[in-house]
């Protein structure tokens, strides 16, 4: 019979039957500073590992009053009427979602193609420099986006490019209707920018993890740097898709730049013109000022919602991105 | 082969086993610190079979073996390092007769210091202070009195008259020889009872692993040595016993000049003849 | 040799309309690339650029010493909003930066069993969490059992949202001292507890400091969790149990609003904001790659 020590304990083994028979000797603490260093340390870890579950928990029980009066269907009324006392999350769900749609499909391929200049084309002279700028825009805070939104990307918008698009593409139900700047669009398009690190950086990653050999054994086989690339680029795909996903996950909590362009009108409309509002708007602007309980707790579930959505698509993307940089550097 | 009777001892070795001398004239001094039945694991991996060897007081011991042979995990058993790096063991250590095992290891390490293969003074610490940790760490506050121990171990250690104007440097701000000689007076300043040293010279270069040479014969007036060693010839100049290991177990264990002119054992005869290394 | 002929027959370099296309191909995502970059690099050049042109000329010291001016006068400053998020960074730093220190240690140094791996993962899924759905559980947990908004309540949510990078970062940074410190110390009879904290943890203290800059840099750019937690306070206030201003919901509250002056103030304020995060994340870039080439 073997006992074996705990993997996390390494200063006291527990020893095995050796072969003379001997008993194996119990493990004793005998050091009292020990336990307690051990165990107050573990206090904060349990503490940080359980604060996802507390606020979880807060959440639900903070929205006791419109779980309870509305259920399930609060996920698909539309109607947000706090002075009529009914609430429904579905044009902020549908604002966020869709915004964050638009976000993706702009930035993408954007993020891609400085993903690939970064990790397949550029000199290391130029590559650090310029990993470092894609990096701050990672760092500018949501407020000064959202400031930097108001004052000139939806003006701008709202001049060259709505027009633009409502002249070649007007037939579209997307492109229809009054276009004062302020709207999905351009809730859209700040993401668009705000999310472009984040997945810029991990596609980078993810693509410098494939080893460099792969790339020789296509290039040696008379491949042009463009057909590699596709070549690498299928093998970083799971990768790729985790950054995505994580992008997503960004842009889908993202507060103050949205809640600055997006118009803040909790209807849902087919036009991309008009405005509209998400999750993380709703809260921003009306928590507040929540007069009544109800409302407070139907600000409350919207957020537990957002919480839920957001820890789905985070441990989805995490777990796709881990294993596929593990895979390659087992390689 | 003889039994001797080993003073501090309480049970007669009966069996032949390589801890007894085979020269019956040459009589031990007293033991000071025994190992008794070492079995050492790694995992499933067993390193350490059935080692026993008494290590007499103000010797130097050396402990020598091709890689791989266990010799480090032994020492390591010595002060229950080995444990640290999340090995297990069983048997019996014993500091003058009284087994350790079933104590805080922490005052077994007290009374027998360790010297690394790799300097490693703490780099966040000036060379007064990295000697003077030991000290502070186990509750000494006396200033005076940790300025002597100071002072004293860094001459026994032969580093303080290169130092002695700059004890407020970093620990890391001196040559790889001067650091390890820092290590081991950082080790005799909570004097220690035994000194045990993992290969300590195999980083520095052939003066500097001179040095410490002198050093260690000058150590064993005061303190017991154990040294593991993968140079021969080092083994030879410096130890007054040497035990063979090979591939886990001690081959051979007897006075230095007698193994490496007659060895009993025909391994031990090919490892010193350099027919394997 | 015909047989390879067919075969090679349409990788043969020369006058050839496959391989014309391939090196079409190839030039055009090599443009694309570049644009892509360009494209991307432009926003922040924008945003910087604007920020410092609108931002500088409102800039003056009036800014830093004054306080807001009532409602439709202009000029004034923010001088309350920065002491507020002084005050705030501080409030979440105090309970944040324990927390998060001590468990990096636990996962450091103990942190080798499957429950250690539980926690790592959730201290990664709690870093995905939006900061808006912090101060919503800092307005649960603190201000409905005040009954009122508080600076107190601001710095929990901003503790919550510092927890993750101070863990991480002082995992990493404990595990990035050499074991042989650690057995150094054990061999001296040191006890493992004091042989971690006195010896292994001051090592590694350069590399967690920087961590805890930058956390703190992105506790300073938090907006949201602020909004119905800290409130904002257009008064002066020291007191944690009150309101607090803050230099984030400044910018929020005067870029929103109808008049001119207000929204000038609001783009100098960014400046400062930016200014101070660029310079936090400078320092954290260049002392971690000083830390690594150390090791």
């Amino acid at each position: 019979m073997e006992r074996r020590t705990r993997r996390g304990d390494r200063s006291w083994p527990v020893p095995f039957r050796s072969s003379n028979g001997r008993r194996p000797r119990v493990r004793k603490v005998h050091n009292a500073g020990d336990f307690i260093f051990r165990n107050i340390t573990r206090i904060f870890a349990i503490l940080v590992f359980s604060l996802v579950f507390v606020m979880a928990y807060e959440m639900y029980m903070g929205s006791g009053l419109t779980l309870q009066k509305f259920g399930w269907s609060f996920l698909w009324t539309e109607t947000w009427d706090p002075v009529q006392g009914t609430f429904g999350a579905l044009p902020f769900i549908y604002g966020t979602v869709v915004s964050s749609l638009i976000a993706l499909i702009i930035s993408l391929p954007l993020s891609l193609g400085v993903a690939i200049f970064l990790s397949e084309l550029a000199p290391r002279w130029l590559e650090q420099p310029l990993s470092f700028l894609v990096e701050l825009l990672a760092a500018i805070p949501s407020i000064v986006y959202g400031l930097w939104g108001i004052f000139v990307m939806v003006p701008w918008l709202r001049v060259s490019v709505q027009p633009l698009l409502k002249k070649y593409f007007g037939t579209l139900p997307l492109f229809q209707g009054p276009a004062y700047g302020f709207s999905m669009l351009a809730a859209g398009v700040i993401l668009a920018i705000m999310i472009l690190p984040i997945i810029t950086s991990i596609s980078r990653d993810v693509l410098k993890a494939i080893p460099t050999l792969q790339r020789e054994a296509a290039l040696g086989l008379g491949a042009t740097r463009w057909e590699t690339t596709k070549l690498i680029l299928m093998g970083a795909r799971s990768g790729i898709l985790g950054a995505t996903l994580l992008g997503f996950g960004r842009a889908i909590g993202e507060t103050m730049a949205v809640t600055m362009v997006i118009g803040n009108r909790p209807e849902i409309a087919a036009s991309l013109f008009s405005p509209a509002t998400s999750m993380a708007s709703v809260i921003a602007n009306e928590f507040a000022e929540a007069t009544t309980d109800l409302y407070t707790d139907a600000l409350i579930e919207v957020a537990l919602i957002l919480f839920g959505v957001t820890i789905i698509l985070n441990i989805l993307a995490r777990l796709i991105v881990w294993s596929t940089t593990r895979r390659f550097a087992a390689t | 082969m003889n039994n001797t009777e080993l003073q501090g001892v309480s049970a007669t070795m009966t069996t032949p086993t390589p801890s007894t001398f085979s020269q019956e004239n040459v009589l031990p001094t007293e033991v000071k610190l025994s190992a008794r039945t070492i079995h050492a694991y790694f995992g499933k991996t067993h390193a350490l079979r059935d080692v026993s060897l008494d290590i007499p007081s103000n010797s130097v011991v050396a402990i020598i073996g091709p890689s791989g042979c266990g010799k480090s995990t032994f020492l390591r058993c010595l002060n229950r390092m080995h444990e640290v790096a999340s090995g297990t063991m069983t048997g019996e250590i014993l500091l003058d007769g009284i087994n350790v095992m079933e104590e805080d290891p922490v005052i077994l390490r007290r009374r027998v210091g360790m010297v690394f293969q790799k300097p490693n003074p703490f780099p966040t610490m000036s060379i007064f202070d990295n000697v003077a940790a030991g000290l502070r760490f186990n509750g000494m506050h006396d200033r005076k009195k940790i300025r002597e121990i100071v002072e004293k171990s860094l001459v026994q250690a032969a580093l303080w008259d290169e130092v002695k104007d700059s004890l407020n440097k970093s620990g890391a701000s001196i040559s790889g020889g001067q650091q390890q000689r820092l290590c081991i007076a950082r080790t005799i300043a909570v004097s220690p009872e035994v000194v045990l040293m993992d290969e300590p010279a195999s980083a520095l270069d052939p003066l500097s692993t001179a040095k410490i040479e002198e050093l260690i014969y000058e150590l064993k007036k005061t303190f017991t040595i154990v040294i593991v060693t993968h140079n021969m010839q080092q083994a030879a100049r410096v130890s007054d016993y040497t035990a063979f290991f090979y591939i886990g177990e001690l081959i051979e264990y007897d006075q230095t000049k007698k193994m490496f002119t007659t060895p009993e054992k025909k391994q031990t005869e090919d490892y010193i003849t350099g027919r394997f290394g | 040799m015909e047989h390879n002929e067919e075969v090679c027959g349409n990788m043969k370099p020369g006058h050839d309309s496959t391989y014309f296309w391939r090196k079409a191909k190839n030039s055009a995502m090599l443009i694309f690339s570049f644009v892509c970059v360009l494209l991307a690099v432009t926003p922040l050049i924008l945003i910087f650029v604007y920020t410092l042109r609108q931002g500088i000329g409102s800039l003056n010291l009036d800014f830093f010493l004054q306080m807001p001016k009532p409602v439709g006068e202009s000029g004034g400053g923010m001088d309350n909003a920065i002491v507020g998020t002084g005050i705030l960074i501080g409030l979440g730093a105090l309970f944040g930066l324990p927390v998060g220190i001590l468990a990096g240690i636990y996962l450091a140094e103990f942190g080798h069993t499957a429950f250690g791996s539980l926690v790592r993962f959730f201290t990664d899924v709690l870093s995905g969490v939006p900061s808006i759905v912090v101060g919503v559980v800092a307005y649960v947990l603190v201000v409905l059992p005040m009954k009122h908004f508080s600076a107190l309540a601001g710095g929990v949510a901003l503790a919550i949202l510092m927890i993750p990078t101070v863990t991480r970062t002082t995992e990493e940074m404990m595990k990035l001292v050499p074991q042989s410190f650690r057995e150094a110390g054990l061999a001296l009879g040191i006890p493992r507890w004091k042989t971690t904290m006195r010896i292994v943890f001051p090592t590694a203290l350069t590399g967690i400091t920087t961590g805890i800059l930058l956390a703190i840099a992105r506790a300073a750019g938090e907006t949201a969790p602020l909004l119905f937690t800290a409130l904002g306070n257009r008064f002066w206030s020291t007191s944690i149990f009150n309101p607090m201003a803050s230099l984030t919901v400044f910018i929020f509250d005067y870029a929103k609003a109808p008049f001119e002056d207000w929204n000038r103030q609001a783009w100098a304020a960014s400046f400062v904001l930016i200014l101070l995060i660029f310079l936090l994340s400078l320092i954290f870039r260049l002392a971690t790659r000083r830390q690594y080439e150390q090791h």
